[in-house]
């Protein structure tokens, strides 16, 4: 029989890895004829012919002219090399995600804030993304992505130890499985991805307490946050044994079993609508109300100082968004392209539809309206990116910019919170929607493409519409209860620590000139 | 020696000056100023926060003419600077006892 993984080392969003230069088995045979092969069809047929019965077998029916040879020669392959086009693809996707923190994030914030607090909004995200790089390669990628519990994983990557060991060829690089059967990625590559993924969710939550945050306040927070909040979280989602691990059906309880919780559960979240935009939308909302209200709140003018970066900030996310969730698939391919044209689509009809409900209800279509339409559709397609079909794209992005509008206006004024650039009203607003909209048109009746309800013989399913949504609504809940719970300790750890407001005349002054010593501005 | 201040539209600045320059007078300071008068302002929607802007940009520019150029001055300055709407602006006039040319020393009108 096939494909047994040999040396499972370390598992990460459930894709077992395991050492190049670990003993090569049977599972090679299925590798040559796949890399012989140019037609992607072949490829989709494998894991069946595979539980099928038989590496020989599946020669002969994939590649029936090189089956000798190549059968002949398999004991001397290596392991499966993950494909250059993946690689690319990735590397690309994780520079992506990169900038849509710095600087598309930062200008996206700094732009709404005024003139005085400008570079400290650039410079809480700047700092804060690169305290998460840090502690991420540190134990927050080892916590997230190998086996543990269902709740949080182990040490056994600390300092991303294993993912390259050095020796007399050029060193072994781990792997990590993608989606498809053998198909790894490079282990590294996958840790740096997820990198920005955690780094950014962070980021994300200062937009409801800037303008009068303590910088070290910041610091505290996010460090306790990044580790009780969202490592759990993204462990719990995106954990699971992978693909290649599923090789006959006795083994299915077993592995699922060491799945993280909410995975266990059959949710979907393709790039993060839990564990990055309600994480953070709640965790910002809790912030605002233990800061409070900035000085001078609903009596002053707090114009944003510049919607040119605004619009600037959000148009760098709307590019770089392709890699959060086209990359999200791990892979170059057809779920890659679904999720690329769903982020594009989506995207412009919140556009329109915030744009037409702001200029029908309030008088006038803003150019702030059109930017924060885009970053709703961006949130709310992110969960769904690869889960939905195109009717799904449109009718998430359409939702999104009208449920956004609301969340920024009606539900804003009914929590009476200073949510500073509305998190809470798009990322956790636009987020639960999402999650739960991919319940709904992730339905293929809907154009949707199903869930994977096998992973040994890969054949898609989808439980029905109502026990999907029920899914998805106890993953949010899941989600807001953990994320309320420690953004609350966090922010009051760092209260405690340091206090969590600058003096009111160091607010007054701005933050740029009394937290950081410079200014924004010469003009 | 009479100072001129007038609070104009910030677009009528260039007309302004060349009328003014048309009849001779041969230096004008300009600031740019914020006010309010009878003119409404504008409301501003930023998401759900609406801010009401009441004080409107405005050109403030002072002269110092002599008091035989003061009518012909006054003309030109609101026959430019006039669009027959609300805020267009006001005219003060008032009295200047000394005028000094740093460079030369002069005084009183020959330093205007």
């Amino acid at each position: 029989m096939s494909a047994p993984i040999p040396d499972r080392e370390a598992t990460i969003r459930g894709r077992p890895c395991q050492k190049m230069r670990s003993s090569p088995s049977e599972f090679s045979n299925l590798r040559e004829p796949h890399a012989m092969t140019p037609s992607i069809d072949s490829r989709r047929f494998l894991p069946m012919l595979v539980a099928l019965g038989g590496g020989a077998l599946t020669l002969l029916l994939t590649q029936p002219g090189h089956a000798q040879q190549v059968a002949a020669a398999a004991a001397a392959l290596p392991a499966p090399v993950p494909n250059k086009g993946d690689v690319a693809w990735m590397m690309t996707s994780t520079a992506l995600v990169l900038l849509m923190s710095v600087p598309a994030l930062a200008l996206f914030y700094g732009g709404l804030v005024r003139t005085k607090n400008m570079l400290s909004v650039l410079m809480q995200v700047f700092v804060v993304f690169s305290l998460i790089t840090v502690l991420w390669c540190i134990y927050g990628y080892s916590l997230a992505f190998t086996e543990g519990n269902a709740f949080i994983g182990g040490f056994s990557r600390l300092f991303l130890d294993g993912t390259f060991t050095p020796d007399a060829n050029g060193g072994t690089f781990a792997m990590a499985a993608t989606f498809s059967k053998h198909t790894p990625l490079y282990e590294l590559l996958f840790a740096a991805f997820q990198a920005t993924f955690a780094a950014i969710t962070v980021c994300l939550i200062l937009g409801s307490i800037v303008e009068r945050v303590k910088f070290s306040a910041v610091l505290i927070f996010a460090v306790i946050w990044f580790t009780f909040s969202y490592l759990p979280l993204a462990h719990m989602v995106w954990f699971w044994a992978g693909p290649d691990a599923y090789t006959d059906a006795s083994k299915i309880d077993a592995l699922n079993a060491t799945a993280g919780y909410i995975w266990q559960m059959g949710a979907l979240d393709f790039a993060g609508g839990t564990v990055v935009h309600i994480n953070a939308g709640v965790a910002g909302l809790v912030g605002a109300f233990l800061l409070g209200k900035r000085v001078g709140y609903g009596r002053e003018a707090m114009r944003p100082h510049s919607l040119t970066m605004t619009m600037i900030g959000a148009s760098l996310l709307w590019f770089g968004w392709f890699g959060f969730n086209a990359g999200s698939a791990l892979e170059a391919n057809g779920s890659a392209a679904l999720a690329f044209i769903n982020t594009y689509l989506a995207t412009a009809c919140a556009v329109l539809s915030w744009t037409f409900v702001e200029w029908l209800h309030k008088g006038k279509p803003s150019m702030l309206g059109a930017a924060s339409g885009a970053v709703a559709g961006l949130v709310a397609i992110t969960p769904a990116a690869g889960n939905v079909g195109i009717p799904g794209a449109f009718a998430i992005g359409l939702a999104a910019g009208v449920i956004c509008l609301w969340g920024v206006t009606g539900l804003k004024r009914l929590i009476k919170a200073d949510d500073a650039l509305d998190v809470f009203g798009v990322h956790a607003l636009g987020g639960i929607s999402g999650a739960l909209l991919t319940g709904i048109f992730n339905a293929p009746s809907l154009g949707g493409p199903g869930s994977v309800q096998n992973w040994v013989t890969m054949t898609s399913g989808y439980p029905g519409m109502l026990a999907q949504v029920w899914i998805q609504a106890k993953a949010v809940g899941i989600t807001v209860a953990i994320t309320v719970v420690v953004a609350l300790a966090a922010f009051k750890i760092a209260d405690l620590l340091v206090g969590l407001r600058v003096s009111e005349e160091d607010e007054r002054e701005g933050l740029d000139i009394t937290s950081h010593g410079e200014s924004a501005y010469d003009l | 020696m009479k100072l001129i201040t007038a609070v104009i539209r910030p677009f009528k600045l260039e007309e302004v000056r060349e009328a003014l320059t048309q009849i001779g007078v041969s230096g004008l300071t300009v600031t740019e100023v914020k006010g309010y008068g009878r003119q409404k302002g504008h409301t501003e929607l930023y998401r759900g926060a609406e801010y009401v802007v009441d004080l409107l940009p405005k050109i403030k520019i002072e002269t110092v003419v002599s008091e035989d150029m003061l009518e012909r001055a006054l003309d030109a300055v609101i026959a430019a600077a006039r669009t027959d709407k609300i805020g267009d602006g006001k005219i003060f006039v008032s009295s200047i006892e000394q005028a000094l040319r740093i460079r030369t020393g002069e005084a009183g009108k020959d330093a205007l």
